[in-house]
């Protein structure tokens, strides 16, 4: 007999089939993330978790019998029937077997727990920040294989044909290897001699030719040569993202959620994605202050409100930090909506004049509460954006007013665009 | 004697346990089984697995290895779900029908549980491999580990070349068919796995050798017209009837790839490994059971089981043969442990201490005193059906007490009660229970019927509809489709009653250049 201890084999042997049917799965996982996020807590939105998939299109289908027909059988457990007895059926099913509970279980709904990694992969597979065009070469990541010469080592499927014949014949030559046309004229020239001592010198002759040309080998492995590749760094793009929320006291805990949602989201999306995206954390009452993504998410904050001081912060910070001709520079800004009337003009100007043309791209997100309505907006911060958008700036804005719209919202501003510009 | 002489002769003391512990309960066991029951066994392996490799092991039926495919990994999610919930715990073990036998532990098992589950798993389950004949007839248990290997890499091999999706398509066309790609009846040949891999190479190797791409450009001669050939000649030619759906394919489907025959070849002999298992639920599992209560209960005997882990064992015993009565909320169906094993002690009954009755109903075997000799055969040469048709006796009837119900959808007022434990009811008890073991009557009875070369090459199927039975609407559908896909032209399903009248037809269309 013999024991095998198997414990300490690799683990994850049914990763792969796992993967297969997470790519079958594919649409169905992706509609149960969105749901499972509407319901959740902002803290463990994104831990991955346990998701239900409905099970149609994944059936693995055969054969079988149907509902219906005559049914026989056999059962234990006899107390107090006679051959003969007639039974009613239970009411609701049409003649079915009296006791069939326990059968086909759970076809309906599967439930599936995600790793975190696959929740993100799924929840993020088709975003993408848009018109990341400046790019320059920084502290890079990424390389790319360029040709760099020969080497004499290397995988068969890189030899250098032309090089390694070149190398062959250089050394056929200078060790003076017999070529077949001279080895075919000296045999013809034996066939067509009839001196018989010519013959024989010329048949010592052919003997040390044939044995030289086996010495010297056609192609030798000294000749093989393979094509050489170099990883060569690529241009990587330089990204900086503001994330511009309003915490003053005109926002209600449900707007908060909601713009904070918003901002994990994007936290996440950018963290996961990108490399190399900065990410700056603004928020704002009356004045503003640049904070931790700790604070930024769970730090709590009240006040009035001057929406032109988030701004001011931001292009302080760009002008000390990110020059705008090496870095893309993005912005994402949560508010309710509301700001001091005075400070409608100072806003409008620095966004219109200053930040906008420094911005690839610029999301504003209006909160509102539960009962609003998300196609409309009167706030004052809603017409003066407007108003600055008609200007063929690069300006989105959305209104968002319960949970189960910030995905949609979210994805809409980031997904995948080909070549077009970002929708108003 | 001393209590030091007493502890000398236990295996083990307490729960822990090691590898060698694991060998000597594995010695004294075979000591039992061998030279006390007669049992005749393959060399065993028994490998020591973690929780996450007996779900794995659970996904890819049970098998060590298995090709990829993604309804493996579904399967693991949804054990894997269930598992963590905590609404089912998983099988003490897991045996594979090969040479040499494998049985897997679970690590988390005490020492008790190991016991119970070498003597079950490694002597009982893997006698009744060895000696069955429906698994003598249909498995190949020294080559069936290799052939695994065999087709796992040529499935890899496969996808490299042709694509994942096409080789997943292709397999999901043929496990749709699995249920139908068995040879119910014997054939000339014994299955020989190990052939079947080094055919597989020579014939590439052959084809590759014979390649010449003159051939494409010769013209063809001129192709005797499909309709002179009159129906029962063609039905000879194509084995017609054929109820080997996948055979049937493998050989004659006009537009398959041979990569693709060979992978339903591959699903075709899985199948078949696993068509005995099907038949024989009830008998092994009573065969392992009984083994594993003999054996238990000899190292109690002996005094190599202390009587604190006899009690753990027979707990975990009486669990696993508990048999819910049919009005019970637990009910679902005859548990095979439990039948099994009744049976099992039934005959042991009749061998040694038959009643007059016995003697009328058994009289090959009451009073024959020899208990193994009489399972041994019993082991040997039956199946589930003919096991229960022969052997489940009066006393087992009214000890169960069990009946029968007819439920005809027809009659209006209600499920008629045809059988009970009675004088009566014995041999239609018997009868029915019987059939209800029989695959041959619980599957749905499919046959591939005709095919019209001459016209457009629809494949004609039918299914014999017994006690108006008729296919799932939605499943059909999908298989038909599959069935179609892999044939290449239109299949037409029809469900035909006792009189040749067709009740139900479906259809499939192949799907464009799915393949």
């Amino acid at each position: 007999m013999h024991i095998v201890d198997r414990r300490l084999n690799p683990r994850g042997k049914s990763l792969e089939n796992r993967q297969r049917f997470l790519r079958r799965a594919k649409s169905a996982v992706q509609q149960a993330v969105k749901r499972s996020l509407q319901n959740r807590n902002i803290r463990d939105v994104l831990d991955g978790g346990e998701i239900s998939l409905p099970i149609d299109g994944m059936t693995e289908p055969s054969f079988r019998r149907g509902e219906g027909g005559i049914s026989d059988q056999v059962l234990p457990g006899n107390r107090a029937f006679v051959e003969g007895d007639i039974i009613p059926r239970p009411p609701g099913r049409g003649g079915g077997k009296p006791k069939e509970a326990g059968e086909g279980e759970g076809e309906d709904s599967f439930r599936f727990v995600l790793t975190r990694e696959e929740f993100l992969d799924v929840f993020l597979d088709d975003l993408e920040l848009p018109d990341l065009a400046k790019r320059r070469l920084s502290e890079t990541e990424e390389f790319s294989p360029a040709r760099a010469g020969f080497s004499v080592s290397g995988s068969p499927s890189n030899i250098a044909v032309a090089r390694t014949s070149r190398l062959a014949m250089m050394r056929r030559i200078a060790l003076k290897r017999p070529r077949t046309e001279e080895i075919e004229a000296l045999k013809r020239e034996i066939e067509e001699t009839d001196d018989e001592e010519k013959k024989a010198a010329l048949e010592a002759e052919l003997k040390s030719l044939n044995e030289k040309s086996k010495r010297i080998p056609y192609i030798d492995p000294l000749d093989v040569r393979y094509r050489r590749f170099e990883d060569e760094p690529k241009p990587v793009a330089k990204a900086v993202m503001f994330c511009l929320m309003d915490v003053s006291g005109s926002m209600s805990e449900h707007m908060k959620d909601l713009a904070k949602r918003f901002y994990l989201l994007l936290y996440l999306f950018l963290s996961q994605r990108y490399k190399k995206v900065e990410i700056v954390f603004i928020r704002h009452t009356d004045r503003a202050e640049e904070v931790d993504e700790e604070t930024f998410f769970y730090g709590p904050a009240t006040g009035g409100t001057l929406v032109s001081s988030a701004l001011a912060a931001m292009r302080q910070i760009i002008t000390a930090r990110f020059d705008p001709a090496e870095w893309n520079i993005y912005a994402a800004q949560a508010s309710d909506g509301d700001n001091s009337y005075s400070d409608g003009s100072t806003t409008g100007q620095l966004l219109q004049h200053e930040i906008l043309p420094l911005c690839q791209y610029f999301a504003y997100i209006e909160v509102d509460e539960e009962s609003g309505d998300s196609s409309v907006s009167r706030s004052p911060l809603w017409a003066l954006y407007d108003s600055i958008r008609a200007a063929a700036l690069p300006l989105s804005m959305r209104k968002v007013c319960r949970k189960n719209e910030i995905f949609p919202v979210f994805h809409d501003l980031f997904q995948k665009r080909d070549g077009e510009k970002v929708a108003p | 004697m001393t209590a030091a002489a007493v502890k000398e002769r236990l295996l083990f003391e307490g729960a822990d346990w090691d590898f060698s512990t694991l060998q000597r309960i594995h010695d004294a066991c075979e000591d039992i089984a061998l030279n006390e029951l007669g049992l005749d066994v393959y060399p065993n392996q028994i490998e020591v697995i973690t929780s996450e490799q007996m779900l794995d092991a659970y996904s890819s039926t049970g098998m060590p290895l298995f090709y990829r495919h993604w309804s493996f990994g579904k399967h693991f999610a949804h054990h894997e779900a269930f598992y963590r919930r905590g609404m089912r715990d998983l099988a003490y073990e897991i045996v594979i029908n090969s040479s040499p036998c494998i049985s897997y532990l679970m690590e988390e098992n005490t020492a008790t549980m190991q016991t119970l589950v070498i003597a079950h798993a490694a002597f009982g389950h893997n006698h009744f491999f060895k000696n069955n004949y429906l698994f003598k007839l249909w498995t190949d248990a020294e080559g069936i580990l290799d052939y695994l290997d065999f087709a796992k890499g040529y499935i890899a091999r496969c996808e490299e070349r042709y694509g994942e999706i096409a080789v997943e398509r292709t397999l999901d066309a043929a496990h749709a068919l699995m249920s139908h790609g068995v040879h119910r009846h014997a054939g000339k040949v014994k299955l020989n796995l190990r052939e079947e891999q080094k055919r597989e190479e020579e014939r590439r190797r052959h084809e590759e050798q014979m390649f010449n791409d003159l051939w494409r450009t010769v013209p063809a001669g001129k192709t005797a017209s499909a309709a002179n050939i009159d129906l029962e000649r063609r039905r000879a030619a194509l084995g017609l009837p054929q109820d080997n759906l996948l055979y049937f394919l493998e050989k004659s489907a006009p537009r398959l790839q041979p990569w693709q025959r060979e992978i339903l070849r591959i699903v075709r002999h899985v199948a078949q490994y696993f068509h005995p298992q099907r038949q024989t639920k009830v008998m092994n599992e009573g065969t392992a059971t009984y083994v594993h209560y003999r054996i238990m209960n000899r190292l109690h005997e002996r005094g190599q089981l202390s009587d604190g882990n006899y009690l753990e064992f027979l707990k975990s015993h009486a669990n696993v043969v508990f048999q819910p009565t049919y009005d019970d909320r637990r009910f679902s169906g005859f548990n095979p442990y439990a039948l099994g094993f009744a049976m099992m002690q039934d005959i042991e009954r009749i061998v040694t201490q038959p009643t007059e009755e016995d003697r009328a109903w058994f009289p090959d075997i009451a009073g024959r005193g020899d208990v193994m000799g009489v399972l041994r055969g019993i082991w040997a040469d039956y199946r589930d059906e003919s096991f229960v048709a022969q052997f489940l006796s009066p006393h087992l009837i009214r000890q169960l007490r069990l009946f029968h119900l007819y439920d005809d959808p027809e009659q209006e007022e209600g499920i008629l009660v045809s059988a009970i434990h009675d004088e009566r009811g014995y041999r239609r008890i018997r009868r029915q229970l019987a059939r209800e073991y029989d695959i041959g009557w619980t599957d749905p009875g499919i046959e591939i019927v005709d095919v019209d070369l001459a016209g457009d090459r629809r494949l004609l199927v039918q299914h014999r509809v017994t006690n108006d039975w008729m296919l799932q609407d939605g499943d059909t559908k999908l298989v038909l489709q599959h069935l179609a896909d892999l044939w290449g032209y239109d299949v037409l399903l029809q469900e035909i009653d006792g009189d040749e009248a067709v009740i139900a037809e479906h259809h499939a269309s192949p799907r464009g250049k799915l393949f």
